[in-house]
């Protein structure tokens, strides 16, 4: 008896998620599809460098679902390894720019020393639009997909770095804190089981928001010409090659879009959805 | 209000300072010596000393960052190793159509935007506030660049209607102009349109929920009039701020957009820069675009104290 109840409350909680936020079931689940593109899509499609001139530029078909690019190549199976570049590309930034976001945030909140150097700097960094310094980082660090991912982290960081550090000044000042410190718990020890406690929730919606904002900026760098390589079939270099043959192909165009813009709304509703269900108070105030 | 600028305007040297040196280090660890891209793989060895001399590439760096800096405070940004034509100069005249697609699709963005978001606002809960949230959502998802490529395909390549690439100046012929703007300032206006809508959203919410309202409210006066002279000049507030974030955002689209429809702007400028290693234009380039977003932000707070009087900052 216990069990079924168990198993009705679970399911009416989750049909109560769908109905409040929509946002992580729809988002999570499209995500969901995406990395399971990324992690078995390539072992289903067929060879993305086989080339082909005799079969290029052709529109999709039954044989090419996705028709064919300038060389003959297989479209559908090129973006299906281009999923996994763009999502390790995403998930890396999101990943890198959190861990140096909460650490600078974490030190310039708590050490007053500390603050207004690291803030400066910050605010340097937020000067230029995002996609400016990503590519004059790109541009500098050279255009290895690895470089992509620490010059996207390195544009992503202060945004992280400047919400820890609002928390931090204001839970410094709570009664636990100070009880805390007057018991004699350690600097590292208020820090990681007082603050940061209170920024992890924050910290997990904005992780989405930059995860999306890198996809896209990836893309746009590709498109650019400044990353990726011939080696690794990626969204963003399908668009930028789709361009030149835009009035031959229009579907190398089309399609590589579709994925980006459905991986970006997928982590924008899970981003949304999380930031409902975590923090209401918060609701749309932290996008930009 | 003097004061405060005074005290905004000094709040910027570190900022700047901070700029000025993100860039020297990036153009600095740029791959691949100047001298020898520009000479080409034939040059003999005395040809690139020379040249390497001529731009003071062989003195150590922190002279070379010094001496730029000093340099850049005294407003000469140095000559174009390529064109051989100071930096300014050549600047000068790709800043336009970057100005006037940043400028044109804020507008469009702000225009569309506002108006969405107040709406879904006073709606809040609704069926059309949900559908207008997804919409929101969906031209946030949407790359602008992306959206600039369907244009062409519609427009120019299936329709006809519009030019897919070029650009003419609003200045020089405004009616023919607008052929060439429309599609990549549409692009542009319309994806940011997303994020001005939920952030306009945002903030009327928060203005809806103030006592000041409820109070009219209980007074009887209608829903519209509510809107119109209650809360509207106290949502502008925040929008304002919205305008300002949004307009680096979009200087940067711009940037990318031009590649796109073929506009000679600056992000073109950097791209070929970057390529030719003209080390004194990607400076440039790189600092003006960073401290003009610096002052638009800058302008944004000024314009505060004018909408919103209860704001003093002295």
């Amino acid at each position: 008896m216990t069990a079924s109840t168990t198993r009705a409350s679970a399911g009416r909680r989750f049909l109560r998620l769908i109905a409040t936020s929509p946002g992580i079931p729809v988002g999570g689940g499209l995500l969901l599809l995406f990395v399971l593109i990324a992690l078995f899509g390539p072992m289903t499609v067929a060879d993305p460098f086989a080339q082909n001139v005799m079969n290029r530029l052709q529109p999709p078909s039954a044989a090419n679902w996705f028709g064919t690019d300038e060389f003959g190549r297989d479209l559908l199976s090129r973006m299906v390894h281009g999923t996994r570049t763009t999502l390790m590309v995403g998930a890396l930034v999101a990943a890198l720019a959190g861990a140096a976001g909460v650490l600078t945030g974490l030190l310039a909140g708590y050490y007053h020393r500390l603050d207004n150097f690291i803030m400066r700097i910050m605010d340097g960094l937020l000067a230029f639009p995002s996609v400016v310094l990503a590519l004059g980082l790109v541009a500098a660090l050279g255009p290895r997909t690895s470089n992509t991912i620490i010059a996207l982290a390195i544009v992503y960081t202060p945004r992280i770095a400047r919400l820890v550090r609002g928390v931090v000044l204001n839970v410094k000042e709570q009664e636990y804190v100070t009880a805390a410190k007057a018991v004699g718990a350690r600097d590292e020890r208020v820090l990681w089981l007082h603050v940061l406690r209170n920024v992890t929730d924050m910290i997990i919606v904005q992780l989405s928001y930059i995860f999306a904002l890198a996809v896209i900026a990836e893309s746009a760098l590709s498109f650019l010409g400044v990353t990726g390589s011939v080696l690794n079939p990626s969204w963003g270099g399908i668009l930028s090659d789709g361009r030149t043959y835009i009035y031959q192909a229009a579907s190398m165009t089309v399609i590589p879009g579709i994925l980006i813009a459905t991986l970006v709304l997928a982590l924008n509703l899970l981003g949304d959805g999380l930031q409902e269900r975590l923090d209401p108070r918060l609701k749309g105030q932290l996008r930009g | 209000m003097t004061a405060f600028i005074v005290r905004r305007l000094l709040s910027l040297i570190p900022v700047a300072l901070v700029v000025g040196t993100v860039v020297f280090a990036l153009v600095h660890m740029i791959p691949g010596d100047p001298v020898t891209v520009m000479l080409g793989s034939g040059a003999s060895q005395s040809d690139i000393q020379r040249l390497r001399s001529q731009m003071r590439l062989d003195e150590p760096l922190v002279t070379q960052y010094f001496s730029w800096l000093t340099q850049t405070l005294q407003g000469n940004l140095g000559n174009s190793v390529v064109q051989q034509r100071p930096v300014l100069e050549i600047i000068g005249e790709r800043l336009e159509p970057t100005l006037v697609l940043a400028v044109s699709a804020t507008l469009v963005g702000v225009l569309l935007g506002v108006p969405l978001g107040i709406t879904a606002a006073s709606r809040a809960g609704t069926l059309l506030d949900r559908v207008l949230i997804i919409i929101a959502v969906a031209g946030i998802s949407i790359p602008y660049f992306w959206l600039g490529l369907l244009g062409i395909i519609v427009f120019s390549v299936e329709l006809r209607w519009l030019p897919a690439t070029g650009y003419l100046s609003p200045f020089q012929d405004g009616l023919a102009s607008v052929r060439y703007l429309i599609l990549p300032v549409l692009a542009l206006g319309i994806s940011q349109a997303g994020f001005v809508a939920r952030l306009s959203r945002t903030a009327t919410l928060q203005v809806l929920q103030e006592n000041y309202i409820r109070t009219a409210r209980a007074k009887g006066v209608t829903a519209r009039s509510v809107m119109l002279s209650h809360a509207l000049r106290n949502v502008l507030i925040p929008i304002v701020t919205v305008v300002g974030l949004s307009f680096g955002i979009l200087l940067g689209g711009a940037i990318v957009t031009e590649t796109v429809f073929g506009i000679p702007g600056m992000g073109r400028l950097i791209l070929q820069a970057i390529q030719q290693r003209d080390y004194p234009i990607i400076q440039g380039a790189l600092l003006l675009v960073a401290m003009f977003n610096v002052l638009v932000n800058l302008v944004v707070d000024m314009v505060y104290i004018v909408i919103d009087p209860r704001i003093s900052y002295s």
